[in-house]
């Protein structure tokens, strides 16, 4: 499961900014999920749970909160704006694995519905992000 | 706030790597994928543990040149790189199956950050990394993101070549870069143009590669590539780098 390395940096960045801010504990940790990256929602969290076993400062049991962000998509050449889980069921699993692995990916398997352009762009929804941390020092 | 979190796993990817060596050029189709495939061929032959990064995401050849074919990574805590010929091989292919990549400097940055973040190279005496031409986003992250790599500069005879290579080998310079040396590809002369030009910059000119009629049929073919006078001519090369 390649969940688990993405969680892996989530851990590690959260912990690197703990550390900087001087908290003692981590007590709540906000993630965006992109939906074009179509993390498996549950594997993500007992992998962010158990690697958050162990770490300094401490992270509170619980403390990761995931949030699905839809994929939006603009077309930059005529403009149109979509959105990704209508796309998706135009795509095979080939390409739908593949924008699971590297999102990028999107530009080579699709097009914008309307002009069939290549060149648009995700606005929303691309990968994972850290949104807040919370602590106590 | 909005946090890009798959900075802070690189190191720890890239930590079991001995040694990372960037193949570069400031111009296309001088030979540099050939090179680093060969290289990383070579490599593998003297018992290293090699990876091989194909950074070229337009236009990847390195799965082209060493013949690989039906691979997909394994997927475990990340993705683990295909063993073939001796070499982790790693290439955007495995996710464009062949099709034409339209992708903007943005996206070229993504991918990157993508591929270190999830790829699991394991312990490797030597990643080699194939590069695009230029010193656009992929050279700009691999000198972000790969504290630790070293520049293998790849040129032809041509003055034109050498002209935008110059460039290259400045910025390196500038960024304190470590350059192993400049290999001249393709010759078919004994011109010393490009030795003298490199020796301005003060870098290690490294030897000529000739041009080989007989390379193109050894093309997707491991073995017959070990065996040109390519590859005999890149192995006295490497030997002034002990490589």
């Amino acid at each position: 499961m390649h969940e688990w390395a993405l969680a892996e940096s989530i851990v590690m960045a959260a912990v690197e900014t703990a550390q900087k801010e001087n908290l003692k504990i981590i007590t709540e940790v906000t993630v965006h999920i992109g939906e074009l990256q179509q993390i498996e929602k549950e594997i993500f969290l007992f992998a962010l749970n158990e690697l958050a076993k162990s770490q300094k400062p401490k992270i509170k049991n619980d403390a990761f909160h995931l949030k699905i962000e839809k994929g939006t998509l603009t077309c930059k050449t005529c403009g149109h704006t979509w959105k990704y889980s209508d796309m998706k069921k135009k795509l095979n699993e080939t390409e739908s694995e593949s924008i699971h692995f590297i999102p990028e990916v999107v530009f080579v398997h699709a097009r914008c519905p309307k002009c069939g352009s290549p060149d648009f762009e995700i606005t929303k929804g691309r990968g994972v992000t850290l949104t807040s941390i919370k602590g106590a020092r | 706030m909005t946090m890009e979190p798959r900075t802070s796993v690189i190191e720890k990817r890239l930590k079991n790597i001995k040694r990372i060596i960037a193949v570069a050029s400031g111009k296309g189709g001088v030979g540099k994928s050939l090179v680093a495939s060969s290289l990383a061929l070579h490599l593998a032959h003297h018992g290293y543990k090699v990876g091989l990064l194909d950074l070229d995401l337009y236009g990847p050849s390195s799965h082209i040149i060493l013949g690989i074919k039906d691979e997909f990574p394994t997927e475990e805590k990340g993705i683990i790189p295909p063993t073939v010929h001796g070499i982790s091989f790693m290439s955007i292919v495995y996710f464009t199956q062949e099709k034409p990549s339209p992708f903007r400097g943005v996206d070229i940055s993504n991918i990157i950050l993508e591929l270190l973040a999830i790829t699991q190279w394991g312990s490797l005496d030597f990643l080699i990394i194939d590069m695009p031409p230029g010193i656009g986003d992929e050279t700009l992250d691999v000198i972000r993101y790969m504290k630790t790599s070293e520049f293998l500069v790849v040129t032809t005879p041509s003055k034109v070549a050498m002209g935008a290579v110059s460039k290259l080998l400045k910025i390196l310079i500038e960024l304190k870069k470590p350059v192993l040396g400049v290999i001249e590809n393709m010759t078919m002369t004994d011109s010393s143009f490009i030795k003298q030009e490199v020796k301005k910059l003060k870098v290690q000119y490294l030897g000529k590669i000739h041009f080989d009629e007989t390379l193109e049929e050894a093309i997707g073919n491991a073995d017959r590539l070990a065996e040109t006078q390519a590859m005999k001519n890149l192995a006295v090369v490497l030997r002034k780098i002990n490589l």
